[in-house]
């Protein structure tokens, strides 16, 4: 039993080296070849994005696969966003109209919650934004709701299946093979049992999302060092509520790191502990660059900005989702647009009168300080650390803290994901100017045609292709339209024509399944 | 929808000269009494009204997205969308006044019929543009209201 298991498996590693594979191949290792139209890897909000297009352009349920492994396509957002203090109550930061739940963006977000809600203080806020209020965002938990109601118009558990994708190969014939790997639980003898399926479809999508985690190297290297004193750094994505405990039963400072939405989410928790739970937190924010006033030369160019905090209401000016920066933008050649990018984009957040408020009064009252340096050396003490700076602001060069949280981002580098790493050794793809996924102005990944076949991508490991806000709700729809259209294109679906969208819109609005109808 | 320039005109024209003339076609009917001019009166003079602000809107258009280039986001918020119908329903008057002064082809508008049929009209429009237009034309929210 075992030596047929170790040769399987060499012969998979055999496999693996190849860059094309042929049907035979899978069936001679035991792999169940499957034929779908189109798979779509990942099953977050990028593959939610995709399905929910094609459906309203009539493509049945029973033709789109989508891989993953969580069945709710919101799974993974949420984890993201509850540990990084958005609860289902807090407001997101998109717009009104980014309604991932509805292709078309009517109606808004604001006008549900108007009408949920039985107020007119959501339109109010929409009809003189962002002049006499802030922009109007949706809550999480409304979000979440309208993604679970969609997936059930649409059949998504049906498409669904749980498991992770190992690689995907262009078929010899066209197109391609998709690898998964289903966990089927544990043998008799302990071992953790799989069992392999290879899709082979003409169509392939990949929303993989971001690959992972990212520590800030020092903070990495304490880790490693002391790991029985690990809890006292956290990354901000990743579960840290431990820390928010013991602030709450012990006088404490803490070191936040990054300027950007997520440090604001944790500074509001923070202060909000201070007044809603008596808690005696002092807060030192760390930064690497200071961002002292508005940034840009021109004033035609010219971001909001200071003490300490670059700020625009979403993670881009709005016109680079659907306006004049889109198209400016996708007519730039690859540096270009990544300088564009940056400059558009980096680190930022919202500019939100009770967070700066909240600021104001803490640093008033001597419990939130603000230092600007590199961090040297980190050592555990007693009960908390001992943090050494090359301090640029003159002050100390010793920071004592209990606890550390380090919300500077997630993990950017494809190579660092072995699906997407795979799909650079051995598929044909390319890195843009940002290092991530190479993709055309309609989402193909460049150079990994197989035949007929396409393969398209979206979502975060897309930043620096001809739109900005890919990872985003608006940004994960823009593709799936741009997607469906090439698909439409070449005759896999009918087109989203006006008809067809006020049919489907009709449908999604009396709570039906769109109309299956097959591409002429 | 953040509108780019070739957009804004694009979508004015359209709206205009559909949603806009159904709606004055309309209004002119429902606005008869025996002191008010002619139905075709009424209704010629909405038509004027409607061109008036589609040519004047061509200029105005120009004019705010100069203005939209010193925002950051580069947008136009929904709210000035709407309020700039004070302004432009101001120099429509004016323009319509002077027209049916100079010619005999414009018949006039008393200013509280004036009020209701642009108002009514420019309502409805910014209406239509913030919802139910992104179902019929599902593109063109993306394009910065552009349609060709
Ligand atoms: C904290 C946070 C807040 C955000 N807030 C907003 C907001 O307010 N508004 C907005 O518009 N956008 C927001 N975004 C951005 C964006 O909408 C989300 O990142 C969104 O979840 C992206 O969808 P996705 O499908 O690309 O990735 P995900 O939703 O993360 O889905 C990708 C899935 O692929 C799976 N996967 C990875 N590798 C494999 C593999 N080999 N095989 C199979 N599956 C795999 C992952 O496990 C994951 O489940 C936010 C993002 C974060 C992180």
């Amino acid at each position: 039993m075992s030596t047929v298991r170790t040769s399987q498996k060499s012969m998979l590693d055999q496999l693996l080296i190849q860059d094309k594979w042929k049907r035979d191949d899978l069936l001679d290792l035991g792999i169940r070849v499957i034929d779908a139209p189109l798979v779509t890897v990942g099953g977050g909000l990028g593959s939610f994005a995709l399905a929910d297009h094609l459906r309203v352009a009539g493509v049945p349920a029973s033709e789109i696969v989508v891989l993953g492994p969580c069945s709710d396509p919101s799974d993974t957002y949420r984890r993201l966003a509850s540990n990084s203090q958005i609860p289902d109550n807090e407001r997101l930061r998109s717009d009104s109209g980014s309604t991932i739940d509805n292709i078309w963006g009517f109606p808004s977000y604001a006008l549900r919650e108007a009408w949920h809600d039985r107020s007119l203080t959501p339109l109010m806020k929409v009809a003189t934004e962002p002049i006499l209020t802030e922009y109007f965002t949706p809550r999480a938990g409304q979000v979440y709701a309208g993604v679970d109601r969609e997936c059930d118009r649409i059949g998504w558990s049906s498409m669904f299946h749980k498991g992770w994708v190992r690689t995907i190969r262009p078929d010899r014939d066209g197109g391609y093979f998709v690898l998964f790997t289903v966990e089927k639980g544990l043998a008799v003898d302990g071992r953790r049992q799989i069992e392999r399926i290879a899709f082979r479809c003409r169509t392939v999508h990949v929303a993989v999302g971001y690959p992972g985690l990212a520590l800030l190297p020092d903070l990495a290297s304490f880790r490693k060092r002391y790991p029985d004193h690990s809890h006292r750094v956290s990354n901000a994505y990743e579960p840290h509520d431990h820390v928010y405990d013991e602030l709450s039963h012990r006088s404490s400072t803490i070191v936040i790191r990054g300027s950007g939405i997520v440090a604001s989410r944790v500074l509001q928790r923070l202060l909000d502990d201070r007044r809603t739970l008596g808690t005696n937190t002092r807060i030192v924010h760390l930064f690497r660059h200071y961002v002292d006033g508005p940034q840009g030369d021109s004033p035609r160019f010219r971001r909001q900005g200071g003490g300490g905090f670059a700020y625009q209401p979403f993670n881009f000016p709005k016109a680079a989702w659907s306006g004049q920066l889109r198209e400016h933008l996708e007519g730039l050649e690859s540096s270009e647009r990544a300088d564009l990018i940056n400059r558009m984009g980096g680190t930022n957040t919202a500019p939100r009168k009770a967070w700066q408020r909240q600021l104001a009064e803490a640093r008033e009252a001597g419990v939130y300080l603000q230092r600007i340096g590199r961090v040297t050396d980190i050592e555990p003490t007693g009960s908390g650390l001992r943090i050494v700076l090359d301090p640029s602001d003159g002050g100390s060069a010793i920071v004592e803290a209990n606890h550390i949280v380090d919300a500077t981002g997630l993990l950017a580098e494809m190579t660092q994901h072995r699906l997407l790493a795979d799909l650079l050794t051995h598929c044909g793809a390319g890195q843009n100017s940002k290092g991530r996924l190479d993709v055309d102005p309609d989402f193909e990944v460049r150079g990994t045609r197989s035949g007929e076949g396409k393969m398209y991508a979206s979502g975060a490991m897309t930043l620096g292709g001809h739109y900005a806000g890919v990872d985003s709700f608006l940004g994960l729809q823009y593709a799936a339209l741009r997607i469906t259209d090439q698909m439409s294109n070449d005759g896999l679906c009918r087109a989203l024509s006006p008809g067809r969208n006020a049919s489907g819109w009709t449908r999604w609005a009396l709570g039906r399944p769109p109309r299956n109808r097959r591409a002429a | 929808m953040t509108p780019t320039l070739a957009g804004r005109i694009q979508t004015r024209l359209l709206l205009l000269s559909t949603i806009g003339l159904a709606w004055v076609v309309l209004v002119a009917a429902l606005l008869g009494g025996s002191a008010s001019p002619s139905y075709t009166d009424r209704l010629r003079a909405g038509v004027a009204a409607l061109i008036i602000t589609m040519l004047l809107g061509v200029v105005w258009e120009l004019v705010y997205h100069a203005a939209q280039q010193y925002r950051w986001e580069k947008d136009w918020p929904t709210g000035l969308a709407l309020a700039v119908g004070l302004t432009e329903g101001t120099a429509v008057w004016f323009a319509l006044n002077t027209a049916a002064r100079r010619s005999t082809l414009v018949p006039s508008m008393t200013v509280p019929m004036f009020v209701v049929v642009f108002g009514t009209t420019w309502l409805l429009i910014w209406l239509f543009a913030s919802g139910p237009m992104r179902v019929v034309a599902l593109r063109w929210r993306y394009r910065g209201g552009r349609l060709l």
